[in-house]
């Protein structure tokens, strides 16, 4: 009863300190959290009070400890459930901000639906909302299955996935408001900072928890590169939203550092979040869902630590790529490119890792269509990890820089690599956690890899068009030394680029409709779908005979 | 430690410690055990997963 009191109260305690919070704010954005904060508490409390088990009160709250010979999934359902969310709303949120580029009216005139608010939202929800319960859903599947192990501390668990969850809505509705650190890939402020951090060190115990009680000696790669991810972004944040409030219960900060030192304090965090978070992550999920897919060991062991170590070793370094011919010293820009450079080696080892683990087994690539998504999203983590190092060539980014290109190959790496190894996994999952014979359909997975494949070909192509065509026309001088093309020319001749773009944005959210749907149908245990299998060996038993000849 | 002083030692000592434990840490799994124990690694995953934990799935 003292527990049921003091979980009640606690969380009635801290809806009230947030709805105190809320009226003595200093800005209008900091009280909407605060108000949304307290409307979270307040829900948390009556659900305390409703779930409480008053029989098991008036007994003397006998609680049968958890069966340690069953992992804790529950955690994992949600996140496939949030991922698959998360990711209708990123994509439909890039598609309209893609065709606002081309049809500015559909800003609306608003400061609420601008293009400059919506961004944010777009890259945050994709990244961090999408990519980010992906990470922590398959982290925690991925972590028992090799550990052999019960999930330390499920509870804790829990709250790391509601918990993410709230710092998502908080920092997506910021943007909305204009709250903003104006930090690439960090635009959440102060407070939303503080709360992540205290998610993440709790994400960092449950995970390390379960490797520390595993009943497996030695701890599978994927551990590695999710650990290395878990630890390395926990610096990184820290690092980079290092400020100082204006105000306590306002929502403006600033940087503790200023200048060329914030700038490149800023793209050692930005490019590390894409080679801790987008990379070392989801390469954890492809140590771990591409064999069990392929139901074949991964290629090489071995090669596996040396794409470990040297992503660790190299990937640190590379930052500075991001400020070619800024105020950044001339060797901290050379630094930057020789190591990006490098990474190109280790990375081209882990596809080729990846890959090679369907060695004797290439027919699951027309059998499988979860495989061809796997072979896919290797495909374009090849790609866009040797389109990467040649753009951090100077010479090549004096041309690239600011341009629709780097645009391109961001969305090259993200929807061809991080969403195709995504969607694998969720299709992976969905039947294994909801206890399913299989998918609701197979050929709807083939729908999927078609619409996203071609939606990433068109996307892709577009911007490498629009970019290098705007990187000429703005360097591009006459005779008499003086610039060709004003600016709003170089944007009317994109026009075409932007639509094409917007039409690969429409193939790749169709496509992931047609996923929530299949993925819907498979959760909610509809029979499966009636369809033509993938590969039937087609067989006339009648035909199969030889010619005999009559006589006429 | 004056920033020039910290920015050679950056690149002599610093990156000969750097090459020398990436080396190490690459190096053990080269080993001659190495070989059996990435061999058991690699299939441990394949190992039979029991009814209880694990779904049926096709």
């Amino acid at each position: 009863m003292d527990r049921l009191v003091l979980r009640t109260g606690g969380w009635f305690a801290l809806a009230l300190v947030a709805f105190a919070a809320m009226l003595a704010a200093r800005d209008g954005g900091f009280a909407v959290h605060m108000g949304i904060v307290s409307l979270v508490a307040l829900g948390l409390a009556i659900i305390a009070m409703r779930r409480a088990d008053y029989a098991a009160v008036a007994r003397g709250l006998l609680k049968m400890p958890a069966d340690q010979g069953r992992y804790y999934d529950d955690v994992i359902r949600w996140g496939v459930i949030a991922t698959v969310s998360w990711a209708l709303a990123g994509f439909l949120a890039g598609l309209y901000i893609a065709l606002q580029l081309a049809f500015p009216a559909l800003n609306l005139g608003l400061e609420y639906t601008s293009f400059g608010r919506l961004r944010p939202l777009h890259t945050s929800a994709v990244i961090f909302a999408f990519g980010g319960n992906a990470l922590i859903a398959t982290s925690f599947y991925v972590v028992q299955r090799t550990c052999r192990a019960r999930l330390f501390a499920p509870k804790l668990a829990d709250f790391v996935f509601w918990g993410y969850q709230l710092f998502i809505v908080l920092a997506a509705t910021g943007y909305l408001m204009g709250i903003t650190e104006g930090k690439e890939y960090a635009e959440p402020e102060w407070y939303v900072d503080l709360w992540l951090t205290i998610v993440w060190v709790a994400y960092l115990v449950v995970f390390g928890g379960t490797i520390v009680k595993r009943s497996e000696p030695h701890i599978y790669v994927a551990n590695w590169f999710y650990l290395a991810f878990i630890l390395t972004i926990a610096m990184l944040h820290i690092v980079n939203n290092l400020s100082m409030p204006v105000s306590l219960l306002g929502s403006k900060s600033y940087a503790a550092f200023a200048g060329v030192q914030d700038a490149l304090t800023q793209w050692w965090y930005g490019h590390n979040a894409v080679g801790f978070f987008l990379t070392a992550g989801f390469l954890a999920m492809m140590y771990y869902f591409v064999p069990k897919q392929a139901q074949r060991p991964v290629y090489s062991y071995r090669l596996s630590i040396i794409h470990f170590w040297s992503l660790i070793f190299l990937y640190i370094w590379a930052g500075p790529h991001h400020l070619h011919y800024t105020a950044l010293p001339d060797w901290a820009q050379t630094l930057g490119m020789v190591f990006s450079i490098m990474l190109w080696m280790p990375s081209w080892g882990g596809m080729i890792n990846g890959l090679m683990t369907l060695n004797g087994a290439w027919d699951k690539i027309r059998t499988d269509p979860i495989i061809r998504m796997m072979v896919m999203a290797l495909a374009f983590y090849g790609m866009s990890t040797f389109e990467g190092p040649m753009m951090s060539v100077k010479a090549v980014n004096s041309l690239s820089h600011y341009t629709d290109w780097t645009i391109g190959h961001v969305h090259s790496g993200a929807l061809g690599w991080n969403g195709m190894i995504t969607f694998a996994c969720l299709y992976y999952l969905a039947p294994r956690l909801w206890r399913r014979e299989r998918l609701y359909s197979l050929r709807l997975v083939n729908w999927h890899f078609w619409l996203a494949t071609v939606g990433i070909v068109l996307y892709a192509a577009s911007m490498w068009v629009a970019g290098i065509m705007q990187g000429l026309m703005w360097r591009e001088y006459g005779a008499d030394g003086y610039l060709v093309y004003a600016f709003s020319e170089v944007v009317s001749a994109m026009w075409p680029m932007y639509l094409i773009r917007a039409a690969g944005g429409l193939l790749y959210l169709s496509g992931a409709i047609i996923m929530a749907w299949n993925i819907g149908r498979t959760i909610a245990g509809s029979p499966l779908r009636q369809e033509k299998p993938m590969h039937g060996a087609s067989h006339d038993m009648a035909a199969d005979k030889p010619l005999i000849a009559r006589p006429a | 430690m004056s920033y020039d002083a910290l920015r050679h030692f950056a690149d002599s000592w610093g990156l000969v410690f750097m090459g020398a434990t990436y080396g190490l840490l690459i190096g053990w799994h080269f080993l001659p055990h190495g070989r059996r124990h990435s061999h058991r690694a690699a299939t441990m995953i394949f190992e039979s997963e029991s009814e209880a934990t694990e779904a049926e799935h096709g």
